[in-house]
């Protein structure tokens, strides 16, 4: 199943953190993703576009562990994780931020971040009973994965109490908790305001200077600006892949998005 | 006369709600983060007075009896959740449902294979037999008092474990939500046997309290059970304070009613809970149709 996938990225070197290796999944009959093979470089910021029923929520939710691939490999450092249970993927060091709201409305800011941080930490269980300086050292990271969103201040807020922006900046907080390898990001931007979308875009960029971020986007014009790579999906398949402006004058990326429908409009 | 009589009354309702409490509390925590309705429950608790008769005979010591009991059906409870229902995830609430129903049966009739079906009497600890005389209100037993005693302590660590804890953080996130626990990176599946063997622990733990102040048979659990269903509406599904608070009020309300009007004793928790849901669907401290 394995196809050198042209241009660019085919292959991976020391400097891939994640591969997706001839990564297919079908759902019945349903050919949903199939033979994508994309290598993630470290300390990048790569965005996936791609218009409506690309593939683009597929292939993230296979990255993440969500869904299992019906063919190929998953490499994350070199290890093939494919079909590794959910939880072990955030303790592996992949953390996602999701579409749809994904905090407890109950907990505070600080807590649901602490859920996270305990999370990733879980293997070494036996802290129980090394008691206080442990869950110290959990409270100061949580608290320092707020203050890196901007969200010091409201710390003990109930996630329901914080005005959507927030919320979203709260997400990532949460994604950040663990010190990620990877931090995947699913349309960080999906129902923000203009005001709201130029603040997340920002805290991207700013995070993105010191991590590796794969960021799932829609709207194309959002990512132009920010991604140092890009990977265009179009029915499943994998359509391009290189920097901004190879994608810019891609010819098949053009037609896609320009001809057909202008169903990537924004 | 009248006033200590109904002062002892009150106090033996206080200590029936402890073991009503006890056990809501078990069923709560199960239902409320695995969303499975135990209706094993009940002989779980009745297994828990049994293992507290054998282990009397063994040894010879209530106290013994006291700490290993609730392990011992604890790990019962846990080998339970990891072998029979744990395959049932994700098929609907009535596969776990109809099989605790039917475990419930298969443990009566363990005992009743292994203890005969006779009622076994069981004797009031003699450090705790007799009673004490407070303030001059009356004189209460002094093992009630142990097993209201017992009740608050538990219930105390119980708080603390879910509110101070990250552990309790853990099981109040996955109360709400354990699809984003399971993303975030915890193992829900463990989270979930855990409580499952916490429940079930706190199950044979109310039923041994009970066992020298109700009698020791084989379907002690099937009458309890539906108490303690009563109480879980009551409180409403899920709430630690509310099930506190609706077990000793269903015993209260049982033992007054004993008092005056003996044959509607057993009806007047169906009363009070009619009365609550009426008020209150969502019961005294439920949070409504949230799971």
């Amino acid at each position: 199943m394995r196809q050198p996938v042209p241009p660019l990225e085919s292959s991976a070197s020391a400097d891939t953190v994640l591969a997706a290796e001839g990564l297919g999944k079908r759902y019945g009959g349903f050919v949903a993703l199939a033979d994508v093979s994309v290598a993630f470089t470290r300390g990048r910021l790569t965005a996936i576009i791609g218009p409506n029923g690309a593939g683009k929520s597929t292939f993230f939710a296979l990255l993440s562990g969500a869904a299992t691939p019906s063919s190929g490999r998953i490499r994350l450092e070199g290890a093939d994780i494919a079909g590794q249970a959910q939880f072990r993927f955030a303790r592996m060091g992949i953390a996602r931020s999701y579409q749809i709201t994904s905090l407890f409305p109950e907990l505070t800011a600080h807590e649901n971040v602490r859920v996270a941080c305990q999370a990733v930490h879980a293997p070494a269980r036996r802290d129980l009973w090394r008691g206080r300086s442990h869950y110290r050292a959990l409270v100061e990271e949580a608290d320092a994965a707020l203050a890196q969103v901007g969200l010091l201040a409201r710390r003990s807020r109930p996630a329901s109490r914080l005005a959507h922006g927030e919320q979203r900046a709260l997400e990532i907080a949460v994604a950040l908790a663990g010190r990620p390898k990877l931090l995947l990001l699913d349309e960080p931007t999906a129902g923000m305001s203009p005001e709201e979308t130029k603040e997340m875009m920002d805290l991207i960029a700013r995070l993105a200077t010191e991590r590796t971020v794969l960021l799932v986007e829609h709207k194309m014009k959002l990512v132009m600006g920010l991604a140092e790579r890009i990977v265009v999906l179009h029915q499943g398949r994998l359509l391009a892949s290189g920097s901004p402006d190879d994608i810019r004058v891609h010819p098949e990326v053009r037609r896609v998005y320009l001809g057909e429908g202008r169903s990537g409009r924004g | 006369m009248e006033i200590d009589l109904i002062a002892v009354q009150l106090f033996t309702g206080v200590a029936l709600g402890a073991v009503f409490v006890l056990l809501s509390t078990g069923l709560s925590i199960i239902f409320g983060m695995l969303g499975v309705v135990n209706f094993a429950h009940g002989a779980f608790y009745m297994t828990g007075a049994y293992a507290g008769v054998f282990f009397l005979a063994l040894t010879g010591n209530f106290w013994l009896a006291l700490a290993a009991v609730p392990l011992l059906i604890g790990a019962l409870g846990l080998g339970v959740e990891r072998l029979l229902i744990r395959p049932l995830y994700g098929r609907g609430p009535d596969y776990p449902l109809l099989l605790t129903f039917g475990l419930g049966y298969v443990l009566v009739e363990i005992v009743r294979i292994l203890f005969g079906t006779d009622g076994v009497p069981f004797e009031t600890p003699a450090l705790l037999s007799g009673g004490i005389d407070l303030g001059g209100l009356g004189y209460f037993p002094a093992y009630r008092l142990f097993v209201i005693a017992v009740t608050a302590v538990i219930l105390l660590l119980l708080w603390l474990l879910l509110a101070r804890t990250r552990y309790g953080l853990i099981i109040r996130a996955g109360a709400r939500d354990p699809e984003i626990l399971s993303i975030l990176g915890i193992d829900i599946a463990r989270v979930w046997l855990l409580v499952f063997g916490l429940g079930t622990g706190l199950a044979a733990l109310a039923g041994l309290l009970a066992a020298p102040m109700r009698s020791v048979n084989p379907e002690m659990g099937v009458a309890v059970l539906v108490e303690a269903f009563v109480v879980t509406v009551i409180g409403g599904m899920g709430s630690l304070l509310g099930g506190a608070i609706a077990g000793m009020l269903v015993g209260i309300v049982v033992s007054l009613t004993a008092l005056w009007m003996p044959e509607m004793s057993t009806i007047s928790m169906f009363a009070l809970m009619t009365l609550v849901l009426l008020i209150r669907p969502q019961g005294l401290f439920g949070r409504g149709l949230a799971r």
